[in-house]
């Protein structure tokens, strides 16, 4: 589709864009398409899905709201935006949910249809918010997207009133690729390519149809005074896809089995937000990728550590309460010393808690959990892309340590999207493994004087048959042992392992000065709002430092000697403050927590306010 | 159905005897214990076999016959209470070619661990479980256990236990274990037939041994090994063969429609050709699961043997396929392709940046 001669089009480097309705109607659908095309066209971009837990969700009302937050920018950004610029609000619902949101003199697309006085009760209005004058500040732009969308429809007699209004979302759709001047080709291929199903190839051509309807009428009406134009974002030269956070785990996975030359052995159970893990990884068969879905958690656990045991880069994921029903058995891969990769995509709790939102509250789950005294290395990823070199990573320390591994993601991480720059993969460090095949002086705990690793012998190697469990092993020969002093011994051996992993952590980069008044630390997903909050601050004239540390256990050698360094450490983090806990009592320094549980990661704003307070 | 043995692997060195399966580590069960039997007569059956030691992995979960692998000089684990059908499958699934063992009781089976079996049984992995049913919890020192019979009186139940026993047979009926079969600690012969029948047998092979604990629960079974007892107490089943049993071979159970009766078989009503005769190839566990019920019946003789013994395809088989297949049909990508799958595009050099 050609752009016609435009009225005033406007630049902008930075818009944000929510659309929000029912769950369960396919607003995701839209926002993601949206952000595809954006990441196409060039831009940087960063997305918020955000939907209940509820498949779906009683219509129209407020805890049913399904929406995606899609930023994107000419500029590099590191958070799907604190304000909304334009609002997609399909009813009273998604109106009242998101308007929060909305900046002073935002648009706001609202489907009146939507807004019968059945909604309007259900979201809680008095008065229809459209008629009324308490949505004067934002420019408005109302439209009856169902009527429009079934008038575009009509001649596709075979489509029910009710299949025709549902492509609604494709009408909306439409209308905002005009006003971003985005083209529709991509979005098209998509709806040909996911309806080209077996008795569902009949709504191929209505989408289309809605998708190309909302863009001309956006057009023909002139409903928009003005349209706006977004530039391609300056990025580091070279290939990119889209990305989220459990794809980039997925993808650093394999790279993991690619560059170790191990064959990848996956075993899960159903849980938000990590099962997408599962789902992707099933379909890398043809990668050699072996996944089984199990009965529960603990057999997810036990399996990944009977596959780890006969050699495979063996790994597991899930949630905070399937991480619990794990730590049984993974204190046995400790005991064992057996390499494998527990991730978890961390969500609200306790309990089922929030499970479609995002919260960092398993750190201390992560460092502590278990029984006895059980250390195992963790790290954190910072971006959705950021999950790719963190996976990558995890597999290797795993591997050459000898150790199980935990990976801290997060919901908000899990589930968004951004522009991820392909590597090479020629220019990805070898994964050295060694299995051990040497008979004569064979012990299954002979630990290499470097690593404390001990050999990883498979079964069917002959002449290393050997027993290993979770009963206390004798120091090198790994026979059972209820000695005092072997097991002070071994418990030291497994400590120190881990802690020698902090030998790996390259120097932590703490971004302005290195020592001054305020160093705003950070981990995990907290990343991109910190470093917005950051980049503010220093153009509004403050000297502000941050660092962002991705492992956890061991941390960096040179943090205590960074945090010393300032007056002031603030660090934000979507739990009660379980990294400051840490810190305070590993290094006795005055942290000072920043915390928010609501499910939803810090905006810039949040952030920028707690930093002002200590200037 | 093949009752002997599967030929031995052809395997260049010379043959293995049971001293190659004993480890160096002391055997840490109480004197007299049942375990001490099945562990020797483990170590003996695996040569005749011809198994090499090498490919053999034991695993275990918690309690007295979870230390079993300790004492193997083959490939082990002890792993966690319960858990040892959840390893089995990870590694079998992982790694088809070793000849994978779990060594399990009737509280780390049954109870902590149940679920794992219902679902290595359902999945059809090609492992072989030997439950060691002592019906009592012995490593913690005797408490009642998911088979011990109502009643029971152990330090956690001094009145007597009120719950139901499992009958562990039923229970694989119900999973739809591919081999399901009983033997008991006494008959040594018996039980090394029942370890090569599961052996050989292709998908999850579920033996239940009846085993004594002689510290906590003596004597349990002795009415099923007792010389003057055992043989109108047990049946064995026989594939194709007629249900006999007694001292003289005296009696016989018939199906009474639904039911199975005992019958004698020497006040002239009726005669062999009227009995029940053994099938292992029952493919919907109807009469594996009235064979399974005797125990539940007044005056029934206990089966030991092979009450089951179908053909199913195996979880680990179907996996392979389906890696071979997809290998096959959609070509082995390299990783550059892989990170290259999708949408992509290129951000061209920039002057500005
Ligand atoms: S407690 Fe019972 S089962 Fe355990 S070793 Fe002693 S006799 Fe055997």
């Amino acid at each position: 589709m050609t752009i016609a001669t435009r009225k005033p089009v406007e630049e902008r480097t930075d818009v944000v864009i929510r659309f929000a309705d029912d769950s369960g109607t396919g607003m995701q659908v839209s926002g993601d398409q949206f952000a595809s095309a954006s990441a196409l066209f060039g831009n940087d971009l960063s997305t918020l899905p955000d939907f209940p837990a509820e498949i779906r969700a009683p219509a129209g009302t407020l805890a049913g709201i399904s929406s995606f937050q899609v930023r994107f920018s000419s500029e590099d950004i590191h958070t799907p935006g604190d304000d909304v610029d334009v609002l997609v609000a399909m009813n009273p619902a998604a109106l009242k949910v998101s308007l929060p949101l909305v900046r002073a003199n935002g648009i706001i697309l609202v489907n009146t249809a939507g807004f019968s006085a059945k909604n309007l009760r259900l979201a809680d209005y008095d008065t229809n918010p459209l008629d009324d004058s308490s949505l004067d500040r934002y420019q408005v732009f109302k439209v009856d997207l169902v009527e429009l969308t079934k008038s575009a429809l009509k001649e596709f007699t075979d489509l029910s009133a009710r299949e025709a209004e549902r492509a609604k979302n494709m009408f909306a759709l439409g209308m905002v690729f005009w006003l971003f001047h985005r083209p529709l080709e991509h979005t098209i291929e998509w709806i040909s390519a996911y309806f080209n199903r077996p008795g569902r190839e009949k709504f191929i051509e209505p989408n289309i149809a809605a998708l190309k309807s909302g863009y001309v009428y956006a057009e023909a009406t002139e409903l928009f005074a003005t349209s706006y134009e977004v530039k391609p974002a300056p990025l580091r030269p070279g290939t990119y896809r889209n990305i989220n956070g459990n794809s980039g785990l997925v993808m650093g996975l394999i790279a993991a089995s690619k560059k170790s030359g191990l064959p990848l052995f996956f075993a899960g159970y159903p849980i938000t937000p990590a099962s997408q893990i599962l789902h992707e990884l099933s379909q890398y068969r043809h990668c050699r990728v072996r996944t089984v879905q199990c009965e529960d958690e603990i057999a997810a656990m036990g399996a990944t550590i009977g596959a780890a045991y006969g050699g495979s880069l063996s790994v597991t994921a899930s949630s905070g309460p399937g991480i619990a029903l794990k730590q049984e058995a993974l204190s046995l891969a400790i005991s064992m010393e057996l390499p494998l990769v527990v991730c978890n995509v961390q969500r609200g709790g306790p309990s089922t808690g929030l499970p479609t939102k995002t919260e960092q509250s398993d750190l201390f789950q992560a460092i502590c959990g278990r029984h006895g005294e059980s250390p195992l290395p963790v790290l954190a990823t910072s971006r959705p892309g950021d999950c790719f070199d963190v996976a990558f990573m995890a597999a290797r320390i795993a591997i050459k340590y000898m150790t199980p591994v935990i990976v801290l993601s997060d919901g908000y991480l899990g589930n968004g999207t951004e522009p991820w720059r392909i590597p090479e993969a020629d220019e990805l460090d070898a994964i050295p493994v060694k299995f051990h095949t040497e008979v004569e002086g064979f012990e299954a705990f002979r630990r290499d004087p470097e690593t404390l690793a001990r050999p990883w012998a498979l079964p069917g190697t002959p002449g290393l048959e050997h027993r290993v469990g979770g009963l206390e092993k004798a120091d090198g020969s790994g026979n059972v042992s209820y000695d005092p002093i072997n097991h002070e011994v071994m418990t030291h051996h497994r400590a120190d392992k881990v802690a020698r992993v902090a030998t790996e952590i390259p120097p932590t980069e703490v971004h302005g000065p290195d020592e001054g008044d305020v160093l705003i630390l950070g981990w995990g997903g907290t990343y991109g709002s910190i470093r917005a909050a950051a980049e503010r601050l220093s153009a509004a004239g403050h000297t502000v430092s941050r660092a962002h540390i991705r492992w956890l256990n061991p941390l960096p050698s040179d943090l205590e000697d960074i945090l010393k360094r300032f007056k002031r450490v603030l660090l934000p983090e979507l739990n009660l403050g379980q990294l400051s806990t840490f810190l305070r009592s590993r290094y006795l320094v005055d942290v000072q927590s920043l915390n928010k549980m609501q499910g939803k990661p810090f905006t810039s704003g949040e952030i920028e306010d707690a930093v002002r307070n200590l200037l | 159905m093949a009752i002997d043995a599967p030929p031995a692997a052809a395997e260049a060195a010379p043959p293995l005897t049971r001293a190659d399966f004993e480890s160096d580590q002391i055997v840490r069960w109480c004197p007299g214990c049942g375990d001490y039997a099945i562990l020797a007569q483990m170590q003996r059956t695996l040569p005749e076999i011809g198994v090499a030691a090498h490919n053999v992995v034991f695993i275990s979960g918690i309690g007295c016959s979870s230390r079993f692998p300790y004492y193997m000089d083959t490939y082990g684990i002890h792993s966690v209470h319960g858990r040892a059908p959840a390893l089995a499958t990870g590694l079998k699934a992982s790694r088809p070619d070793l000849d994978v063992w779990v060594v399990t009781g009737d509280g780390d089976a049954l109870s902590i661990g149940g679920n794992h079996l219902l679902h290595i049984c359902r999945r059809n992995v090609d492992v072989n479980i030997l439950l060691f049913n002592n019906q009592i919890y012995g490593l913690t020192k005797g408490q009642y256990s998911p088979t011990s019979p109502i009643g029971t009186k152990s330090y956690s139940t001094p009145t007597g236990s009120i719950d139901a026993p499992f009958n562990p047979l039923r229970i694989a009926i119900a999973a739809n274990a591919s081999f399901i079969a009983r033997a008991i600690d006494r008959d040594l012969k018996h039980l090394s037939e029942m370890i090569k029948r599961a052996h050989a047998h292709r998908g999850t092979a579920l033996l239940e041994i009846y085993q004594d604990c002689i510290v906590f629960n003596k004597g349990a079974f002795a009415p099923l090994s007792d010389k003057a007892s055992k043989e109108d107490r047990v049946i064995y089943l026989h594939h194709g063969e007629p249900m006999i049993f007694g001292k003289t071979r005296d009696k016989g159970i018939r199906l009474d429609g639904l039911q199975p009766r005992v019958v004698s078989l020497t006040d002239g009503a009726y005669g062999t050709a009227d009995l029940l005769v053994h099938d292992e190839d029952d493919e919907h566990g109807t009469l594996a699961d009235i064979i399974a019920s005797f125990q539940e019946r007044e005056d029934f003789p206990r089966p030991l043997g092979v009450v089951r013994d179908v053909e199913r395809v195996c979880y680990e088989d179907v996996l392979e396929q389906r890696v071979a297949d997809a290998v096959e049909e959609r070509g082995e990508p390299s990783l550059q392709e892989l990170f290259e799958t999708g949408d992509t595009w290129e951000v061209p050099e920039h002057p500005a940046s």
